[in-house]
Parts: structure tokens; sequence; C-alpha cells
């Protein structure tokens, strides 16, 4: 980071504190990024002009949606390498105007936000119909208000703005989620969601509350210079983990998620799943290492603990599921959870002073982040693209689809493989990464934790090996094997608009994976802005991931991926020049008993069963087998989240109990609520004198 | 880096690739010896690749091009992975583009494409069979990465040849870490390659296998390159075996007559690990596939266990 004249800068903008400051010319990265947020809300607003016009707005509107997306996510790459820029707007709270910053980890996310959107965005060009609950028009307005909510909330400098972005955000994802209205299921999950956002949000208030320490100024600034002591310090830090943990699903407060994301249109569900759990991490980083300053070691051990959990929990009820939207919120659970722990750990390293220990996963943190987007995003699109072929979500009713529709099929593949942690994708690489420096965690200077840590990193691995298990089951019921229903022999491959969505998330999914020095040097910058540590200088050629140079330990996705390459072409060519390549078309082999049909497949609990049966305590089973009389035999499964019943049904009802209890002072009478005010004030005049 | 050390890096690939065949069947032959039967030809293996070759390929109707694209990722994999793996010396080229954790990602990739390519055609034993291989894989997978970070945390590094390299700098030592490792890494190497007690790789009864049921609808090139990636994976675990249990007189520079010695040790070394593979599944008896993740649960908790003891104890 750059030194600015401290104190020229505090007389140039007084309220600002004077941090990091530097003045640019009107067009600056935070302008730039201010312009093309409020142009999202504008495209938005261009929805209402026609708002039943699909052709209007699909093949209009959605794509200057995903230009801006792409030009905010190149904006925030130039902004990215600059000092912190800050911005305050004459608008807000009379005495707490609009404060916006653009920093490296702003930048960062901003990055995400922008290059996912823009896959999304073209994708929902082609996607959504007429006649499917809500108006295309009113959808458009929803739905950029979301992206543009999502940068502000990446942009605020303050609290006011922050949850007021924060709100914005949630309110409109939570009418998006709810798009069919008329499905009594779908407004369940959307009410659920709303409270469960809500909880979170009523909490990161609080947090906030506290971070101002007794300045009563809301600014970041005011909290970054202000001096908790370490009891308050921990409880703000709480707070942010349960506001921050809500949205992103961590258990045990990740109900909402897997009925929320099956809820919404898939362009939906692949932002909030792809972008907008990212925020609560990007929340989560801001107030931890930023806002708090340096972090205490043993915080970290929280988010370490619930997200190994949430990973286990997340992947393990995935493999259970048997609709695929389900599936894959299951796989966000999971992926939230390793995020978590990369934060848990990072926030142990930083707290120990293990700077580069610190850095490095961190930066494995950012780019799993980074990953995750587009690869569950591009799985999201293609259930929806599935979803729009043969209108099925139930896995039991799906199959051979790699005949139909042969692209999304083959750019699933990719997205498969990606989530899967396979070399050489993206997923990967940020997997090595977590892996890495879990290693380092034996050096934490703390006996008993530091044995307890690497153990985390078996952990891990177990989540990525389970993902690997979740993923063949998505694609292998979902695109191969024979179509389990005739009506799946009439499915058409995803239009044009459709299709380069996929493409562009895919091609994002191999770049992320095959390049990864340039995308650790930007994080490396972020990591240095926060007085987190940065990697040692390494010089090793751009090719070669060598994080920590004495390690020895390296990656070459590019060499990786040519080496498999080359082995293969040469054995395809050599197979073909020695021998020959006659090949013959012939029925599958049935054991001689003929009559093969589709249902004898696997089904999707078929596929499951091993994992349902081998962490059966995690679950809740019901399950009605048919005994041997039967003359309508009947097997019913019903697998349900244990947290349902043990945590969240004893809470609603005390809920009502209470709000039973508390009825009574509604009486209904004009009279009686005056004699409140009435009360309310005395009380209140009382307490002044 | 000259064009030596790319000579011995091809060298070693070409090696492994030549030799993986070889080394299944001399299990085989030592399995016989102690099953008291006669001992089929040790060149076996090849002779069934080379007829494998020479067939037409039958494909079923329905099968997509993953099918047929599978056998060559497959053999791909496995052939990357043995020149990740040092065999006979350390200091290779291509060894800095892969850890162990890449390469166990390798092995996770060839696991992957098998089992799409067994669902693919959509037969009741392709689906069961890659049921069945994810679940061995889901277990075996971390397990093996976990037995590398006890190395890894000895040798703060997670590269296979610097392990090897620094191990064999040391005198041997019997240490407790050790023990649970080289039970948890053998549990492994015999689940992953379809070895009894978890799989038969003699039987084609199809209510039991699992690797078979895989290739079932696989025939001539493909099927050949399937058994060969198949004999290709068992010589690369036990590479890896040796590379971290017993690397005493690997290479480490490329001198010809080092180089000669370390290839000399491989073999006596590899020739050890398949009598003693052919032992174990002499002596032990075939599980019921559902005791199969408990076998491997075991063998993670070993892996595991092992690391808690090096942590603890520091050795």
């Amino acid at each position: 980071m750059a030194v600015f004249d401290f104190k020229r800068h505090q007389r140039l903008f007084p309220t600002t504190g004077g941090r990091c400051l530097v003045s640019y010319g009107f067009l600056s990265p935070l302008t730039l990024c201010l312009l093309l947020l409020i142009a999202w809300g504008m495209v938005g607003l261009a929805g209402l002009a026609r708002p039943l016009s699909i052709a209007f707005v699909g093949r209009t509107l959605f794509p200057c949606g995903a230009v801006f997306g792409a030009a905010l996510a190149a904006v925030a790459a130039i902004g990215l390498d600059q000092p912190a820029e800050q911005l305050i707007l004459p608008l807000g709270l009379p005495d707490l105007p609009v404060h916006l910053r653009l920093d490296g980890l702003s930048s960062v996310f901003l990055i995400l936000l922008g290059a996912a959107s823009a896959g999304i965005s073209i994708f929902a060009a082609g996607y959504f119909r007429r006649g499917e609950g809500t108006a295309p028009g009113l959808l458009c307005l929803q739905y950029h208000l979301f992206l543009a909510s999502m940068g502000f909330v990446f942009l605020a400098d303050d609290a006011y703005s922050f949850m007021l972005a924060w709100e914005t955000m949630a309110l409109s994802s939570y009418f998006l989620v709810t798009t069919q209205h008329r499905i009594p299921e779908i407004r369940q999950a959307g009410f659920l969601y709303l409270l469960i956002a809500h909880l979170g949000a009523i909490a990161i208030l609080l947090s906030f509350g506290i971070l101002q320490g007794g300045s009563w100024h809301f600014t970041f600034d005011a909290m970054r210079a202000a001096h908790l002591d370490s009891r308050w310090a921990s409880i703000a830090f709480c707070l942010a983990l349960i506001g921050f943990g809500a949205k992103a699903g961590l258990v045990p407060l990740h109900v909402w998620l897997p009925e929320a994301h099956p809820a919404a249109p898939s362009p939906v569900s692949a932002l909030m799943s792809g972008v907008m759990l990212k925020t609560a991490l990007y929340g989560m980083i801001r107030v931890s290492f930023d806002l708090l300053g340096r972090p205490t070691w043993w915080w970290g051990l929280v988010p370490l603990t619930l997200g190994l959990f949430s990973a286990l929990y997340g992947v393990v009820f995935a493999a259970a599921q048997t609709d695929m939207k389900r599936l894959l919120a299951y796989s966000s659970i999971e992926n939230i959870g390793i995020l978590f722990t990369g934060l848990g750990l990072a926030i142990v390293f930083a707290g120990v002073d293990m700077r580069a220990a610190a850095a490095l996963t961190l930066i494995a943190v950012m780019y799993h982040a980074m990953n995750h987007a587009f690869m569950k995003s591009l799985l999201f699109l293609s259930t929806g693209a599935v979803l729009h072929a043969t209108g099925e979500r139930n896995l039991g009713h799906l199959g051979g689809l790699i005949h139909r529709m042969p692209w999304v099929a083959w750019l699933t593949l990719i997205g498969v493989l990606a989530i899967a942690g396979l070399p050489p994708l993206n997923g990967f690489v940020s997997e090595w990464l977590l892996l890495q420096s879990f290693l380092f965690a034996y050096k934490v200077p703390h006996p008993f934790i530091n044995m307890l840590l690497p153990l985390g990193a078996a952990l891990i691995a177990l989540a990525a090996a389970l993902a690997g298990y979740v993923m063949v089951k998505f694609f292998g019921v979902i695109f191969l094997g024979q179509p389990r229903e005739p009506a799946l022999q009439r499915a058409h491959d995803a239009g044009f608009a459709e299709r380069l969505g996929l493409s562009w998330l895919a091609l994002g999914c191999i770049l992320l994976g095959v390049l990864p020095t340039r995308m650790i040097s930007m994080f490396g910058i972020v990591t240095g802005q926060l007085g987190v540590g940065a990697l040692p200088a390494s010089n090793s050629p751009w090719w070669l991931l060598e994080p920590i140079p004495e390690r020895q330990s390296s990656y070459a996705p590019l060499a990786f991926f040519a080496v498999i390459a080359v082995v293969v072409v040469l054995a395809i060519v050599s197979v073909r020049f020695f021998y020959h390549q006659r090949v013959r078309k012939g029925a599958a082999w049935d054991c001689g008993f003929g009559r093969l049909t589709s249902r004898m497949q696997d089904t999707a609990e078929g596929f499951g069963q091993p994992i349902r049966h081998l962490f059966q305590p995690l679950f809740a089973i019901v399950r009605e087998l048919p005994g041997p009389f039967d003359s309508k035999p009947r097997y019913r499964l019903e697998i349900a989240d244990r947290f349902w019943r043990t945590l969240y049904q004893p809470l609603g009802s005390l809920v009502r109990l209470a709000a039973d209890k508390v009825a009574w002072l509604q009486q209904g009478r004009i009279a009686t609520y005056l004699l409140y005010s009435f009360v309310t004030l005395v009380v209140l005049l009382a307490l002044m004198l | 880096m000259n064009v030596f050390d790319w000579i011995v890096q091809l060298a070693g690939i070409a090696l492994a690739v030549a030799a993986a065949p070889v080394f299944v069947g001399w299990v085989n032959q030592c399995r016989a010896w102690l099953q008291n039967k006669s001992a089929p030809s040790l060149l076996l293996p090849y002779r069934g690749i080379r007829k494998l070759f020479h067939k037409d390929a039958v494909i079923a109707d329905n099968a997509s091009r993953l099918f047929r694209l599978a056998p060559y990722v497959v053999f791909g994999a496995m052939v990357s992975a043995a020149a990740v793996i040092p065999t006979i010396a350390t200091r290779m080229p291509f060894t800095q583009a892969a850890d162990a954790i890449a390469l166990v990602g390798l092995l996770a990739t060839a696991r992957l494409f098998l089992s799409l390519a067994a669902m693919d055609v959509g037969t009741a034993f392709g689906t069961l069979g890659a049921r069945r291989e994810m679940m061995i894989g889901f277990l075996a997978e971390p397990a093996l990465l976990v037995v590398i970070f006890v190395f890894s945390l000895q040798f703060s590094t997670t590269a296979l040849p610097m392990i090897a390299e620094r191990l064999s700098a040391q005198a041997f030592a019997l240490n407790p870490s050790l023990a649970f490792t080289a039970v948890a890494f053998t549990m492994i190497l015999l689940a992953e390659n379809a070895r009894i007690p978890v799989d038969n790789p003699a039987t084609h009864l199809e209510l039991t296998m699992i690797h078979e049921a895989l290739l079932l609808e696989y025939s001539a090139r493909h099927l050949a390159l399937m058994e060969w990636a198949a004999a290709l994976k068992l010589f690369n675990y036990a590479c890896i075996g040796i590379a971290v249990f017993i690397p005493w007189g690997i290479a480490t520079s490329h001198e010809p007559l080092e180089l000669a010695v370390s290839a000399l040790l491989l073999g006596v070394k590899l020739l050890a690990a398949g009598l003693g593979l052919a032992l174990i599944e002499t002596v032990s008896a075939k599980l019921r596939v559902f005791r199969a993740p408990e076998f491997l649960a075991t063998a993670f908790l070993f892996a595991v266990l092992g690391l808690l003891v090096r942590l603890l104890l520091g050795a």
C-alpha cells in the first residue's frame, strides 16, 4: 500500500479521518463503479416501460445488464492495485452522509459480482418466459436492483449505507425467490428466507452498534479507529458471525438455503448461491480483518469449527437429495463451510502473527469464493436449462440428457469436474491452497490447538472427496444412462443466449484453474492492504504456482493439463496407427435375460444410499417399506434435517407461545392503545427527568 | 534443466507404463504359488492387452462420446501420475508440476471419469459399480492424503520427491506414526486397486464385483486401455508406498551408475511388495460390499491417528 500524506488529507477530508485517500478526477474507478451500479438500476427501471414484453426485457435489457456486469468486473480489476479511494455522497441521514469506499477487498468482490453476473444475465436473457409468475419487467427490476444492491454492499463505508444496501439485497432477493408466488411452498420458502435474513440483519446491526466503540460515529473509519476492549470486540465478532453466518447459510442457520434456492428461478438461484452468499463472506472479512483491526486468535476457532461441520453436513446431505436444485443448495452449504473454515484459520494465523500463513489462507478463501461463484452459478444455470427442457426437477425422472442436450451436458461436466475439486480446473487450486495452509497449522504456538488444527485438513479432504461423490451422482443421474421417462426424448438443448452464459462461466472455471498465479498476486494485494501480511516474494515463473518457495510444494496446472492432453492424444493416435478403429454398435449387456429397462438403473436415492447408511446419525429418516403381503406396495423415504426438529420447531413454538401471551395487550380498542401511548410517554418523561 | 533430465523423466514414464502389466503378472504369479496352483506366465497381462487391441470394439447403442473418451482420459491420468511419482530418481523435471495433493487429484479424476463412463450406458451393473467405486473413493482419497500429510508435516513439503529425498537421507527408524500410516496405506492400496478383501480381481460374479462392474460395457481397445490403466494404478500405488515408506536407494542425482542401482533396487522393492500383496490376498477373505466402508473408515482413522501421533510425539 502506498503511503499518503496523512495530515494533508485529513485537512482536505475532515470527516473521513484521512486514511489512505487519493483524489482522482471524475473518472476514478470508484465513480465508474458507482455509475455502473446506477446503470444497473436504470436497466431495471427500464423494464417497467414494457413490463409484459419478453422480447424487450429478455433480448435488450438483460444483455445490457450483462455488459454492465462485465464492465464492472473490468473497472474493479483496474482499480484493484490502486490505493483505497473514498467518496462521500450528499445523501442519507442528516449527520451521516453516504460513505463509499473502494479498496482491494471491495474490488475483488466486485470482480466476482460483475464477472459471474455477466454470465448469469446472458443466460437469463434466454431463460425467462412469459407466464411464470411475476411479469418479466418487474422481474427485471428486482433482478437488477438485487445486483446493484450487492454492489453497494461491497462499496459501503458506513453502517447506515451498508445496512441499507444489505436490506435492499434481502428484500429484492425475497421477491425474486417468490416469483412463482402462487405456489404455497414457494411462499413458505420465501418467508423462511426473509425471517432468517432479518434475524441476521439484526445481529449485524448490533455488531455495528458495538463496533463504533462509544464514538457514536457509524462510519467504518470511526470503527477502524475505535479501540474496543477484548470482551466487547469478542461480542462484536460473535454477533457479526451470527449475522453473516445466517446470510451465508452456516450450519445451524442454513435451513432457509435448501428451501429458497429450489424455489427461485434458476438464474436467481445462481445469483444467490454464486454471489449473494459471498456478500456474507465479504462482511465477515471486512469486520474481522479491517474494522476490528487485528483479530484475536481464538475467535478463528469458532468459524473454523462451524465451517468444518457445515462442510461435512452440507455435502452429506447433498448426497442424499433427490431434487437437483436442493442437491446444489446443500453443496453450497458445503462450500460456505469450506470458506468459513479458511476464514477461521486465517484469523487464527493472523492472531498469532503468522503473517505468511495468514495471507496464504485468506488468499485461498478469496480464491475459493471466486471459484465457487463461477462453478455453482454454472451448475444452477444448467439445472435451469434442464428444467426448461424437461419440466422436471426430480432426479428420479431424468437421465440420458447428454444425447438430447449435448451443449448443456458438456458445459455442465466442466462445472462438475471443477466443483469436485479436480485438477486442472479451478476448484482444485483453492482446495490445494487451503490444504497447504492447513499444513502450517502445527506451528501455531498454542499447545493442543496446534495438534487439532491439522486434522482440519483431513476433514477438508474428506469433504472434497464427498463432493466428488455428489457430483458424480448429479451429473450421472441427470445426463448419463437411459432416460427414465419417455417424455425426456423430446427434450431440447438450450438456446443461444443460454449456451453463451454457460460457456462464459465454464471458461471462467477453466481460466481460474490454469492461471492461478495471476489471481494469487491479485488477492495478495488485498491481504497486503488489509495488513494481514503478504506471501514471501518468489521468483517462480508465471505458470508455476509455488506460494511458499521454501516448502518446494508446487503445482503447475498448465503443464499438468498439457501432459494429460499429450498422453491422451498420443494414446488415441497410436491406437489408430498400430491397430484399427473398428467399432460395432450393439445392445447393452443384459446378462442374457433381455428386457433391460431404464427403471433398472440406479436411482438417485440408490446412489446416495451408502452415504445415507454411513452417516445415519446426521439424518432424520422416515422410511415406509412395503410388507410382504401388501397388495399395493408403496415405498416412501423422507430425509429431514435434524436441526429442523431439534432447534427450529421448539424455537418456533416458543415464539408462538410468547406471542399468545403478549396478545392480550391487543384489545382492539382505540382507547386502550391511546392509554399505552400515554403511559409510554409518562415513563419516558420520568426517565428523562 | 538439460536434455538428460528429460530423458530420465521419459525413461521413468516408459518404465512405469511397460512394467505395470508385468507387476500385475508377478502378483498373480505369487498368488498362484501361495495357493498351490501352477502360475501363469509373467507376461500374461501383456498378451491379454494385445489380444484386446486386435479385437473389434463393441459399443452399446446408447453410449455417448464420454464413454469412448473415458478410457483415454483414465489412461492419460494414470500415465501422468506415473510421471509425478518418484520411481528411480527424485530430481525429475515434471515432478514440479504436481505435488502429492495434485497427484491425489489426478487419481480422483481418473476415478470420476471411470464412474461416469460406467453410468453412461445405463445398465444396472454399471451404475451399481459407479456407486460402489465412488463409495470406496470418497474414503480412500482423503485417507491417502492424510497419509501423505504425516510425511508433509515431518519434512514440511507436499512434494513427493522431496519427501523421498529427505527421508532417504535419514536412517531408518520405526516410529509409531509410521506404523499407523503403513497400515492405513496398505488398506487404501488394497481397496483402491480392487484387491481382496474389498474386491476380487479374479471374479466375474456380477453381484460382488466393483471394478469389473465398471468395465462391464467396455470391450477391445477401450477395455485394453482400462486394464492397462488399472495395472498402472496398482504400480503407481506401489511406487507411492515405496517413495514414502522405503525410499532408501532412490537416485538423487542423474549419475548413470546411481540411476542403475536405483532402478535395480526399485525392482527388488516391487518384487517384495508384490509378494506381500499376494500374501495378504491369500490369507484374507473377501468382505461383503457393505463392510467395505467400515474397512475404509478404519483406514482413514488409522491415517488420522498416525497424524495425531506424529503431532503428539513428534515421531
